[in-house]
């Protein structure tokens, strides 16, 4: 296999049943068959995204312990960075005890994070002959930034971390990529005071009603669920006839399909919409939830633990998501 | 795509919610008064009408409808 990866989950987990608890009114069954969703993971107190991102690393180290001097470069997808300066990709590559001749630095995208990375790390191979292994490490806490009375956003986010090597040939089979951006969503999801442009301040902090009984405020990251749908019934099907135009293939000619596990309902419905047939739809989300930029390396892992992708395997991953930002492209395994 | 009519409109959304009985649910019910509105009940509405109807909905458009009258009229004015 040319690619290899791994992940991480925190130890605390919240589950339908726990949810139920808090807010009576959504029932356990009901919020699954909504949301495809049974538990997500919580990272602790202590526990930062960097932390998330190092244990999967460790985990692949722990099966190869040559890859650690292998790694030539190393991106760090994140928008919860330990610091806001320096770049956590470099506090990263000490704790791992990375060699000093690497380049690294933070990408700073959410649930399109992976495939961005994953055309960066393509574009450092392609371009730079002596550059073997890029390592992709991806990790979110979104859970540390949900109100917690904001029931749609905590049923809905898990937190996790992946670590992922991309390969020279991984890159070499790594098709054209598709990416697309309208910043004019950007409220659509947010974390909207507490940095440069909102600080936080005495309105900041009042609780409302987001129309849909979820209570919130504008220190936390918030989601206008309803608009996330609509965005993705937009962009979606184009993103994906325009990507498999790039690479001229057709539908028929993917083996597999791989989005971003935004929401169990939604995926379900973009399936359809698109007509692609269950068997070459592959979702991971009940156990996990939405873990941001680490849902597509967390179903490409368990994709191949039950054989969906083995060698040869032609897969298309597509992302869309806070921003308003997107992205897709066809790897061959 | 279905064509439009409010009878066929209010079938669709009865199999769409658990807990209405269907001689209680008119053009005139307020939707959002039943219990199981939710957020993610928004999100079964608004694949509904993309799937039949061919039309997007809004949160904000599902935020000023009410009855099912309201969201006839919208569908109804979307897909003109």
């Amino acid at each position: 296999m040319i690619f290899q990866n791994a992940y991480y989950l925190p130890e605390a987990v919240l589950d339908n049943n726990n949810l139920e608890m808090l807010f009576p009114e959504w029932k356990a069954e009901a919020i699954e068959e909504k949301t495809g969703i049974w538990k997500r993971h919580c990272a602790a107190f202590d526990e930062l995204s960097s932390d998330c991102a190092v244990n999967a690393a460790e985990q692949l180290f722990s099966q190869n312990p040559n890859l650690r001097n292998q790694i030539q470069f190393l991106i760090f997808v994140t928008q919860s960075q330990d610091h806001a300066s320096p770049t956590t990709a470099c506090i990263i590559q000490d704790r791992l005890g990375l060699k000093a001749s690497i380049g690294a630095f933070d990408i700073n995208l959410g649930c399109t994070g992976f495939v961005y990375g994953l055309s960066v790390a393509k574009g450092l191979i392609i371009t730079n002959p002596h550059i073997e292994n890029v390592m992709i490490l991806t990790s979110e806490t979104l859970t540390k930034y949900i109100h917690p009375k904001d029931k749609s956003a905590r049923t809905i986010f898990g937190d996790a971390g992946t670590a992922n090597v991309i390969t020279r040939a991984m890159a070499e089979n790594t098709g054209v990529f598709e990416f697309g951006t309208d910043g004019s969503g950007s409220e659509i999801m947010i974390k909207r005071n507490g940095s440069f442009r909102y600080p936080f301040n005495k309105v900041s902090a009042l609780d409302y009603d987001d129309g849909y009984g979820n209570i919130t405020n504008d220190e936390y990251f918030r989601m206008k669920g309803q608009d996330v749908f609509v965005f993705t019934l937009k962009r979606v099907p184009n993103l994906i006839k325009t990507v498999l135009k790039r690479n001229s293939f057709e539908m028929e000619d993917i083996d597999l399909f791989v989005f971003h596990q935004a929401n169990g309902y939604l995926l379900e419905h973009l399936r359809k919409k698109l007509k692609i047939p269950q068997e070459r739809f592959f979702t991971y989300i009940r156990e996990v939830g939405n873990t941001v930029s680490s849902t597509i390396p967390i179903a490409l892992n368990e994709a191949v633990k039950v054989n969906k992708i083995k060698s040869g395997t032609r897969v298309l991953v597509a992302a869309f998501g806070v921003g308003l930002s997107w992205a897709a492209t066809i790897i061959e395994f | 795509m279905a064509d439009l009519n409010i009878d066929d409109l209010l079938l669709k959304l009865l199999e769409e919610f658990d807990d209405i009985e269907t001689e209680n649910f008119t053009a005139e019910t307020s939707f959002k008064d039943l219990e199981e509105w939710s957020s993610m009940q928004a999100l079964v509405v608004i694949a509904l009408v993309d799937e039949h109807y061919g039309v997007a909905l809004t949160g904000e458009d599902l935020l000023n409808c009410d009855t099912v009258n309201d969201l006839y009229n919208l569908i109804e004015k979307k897909s003109s």
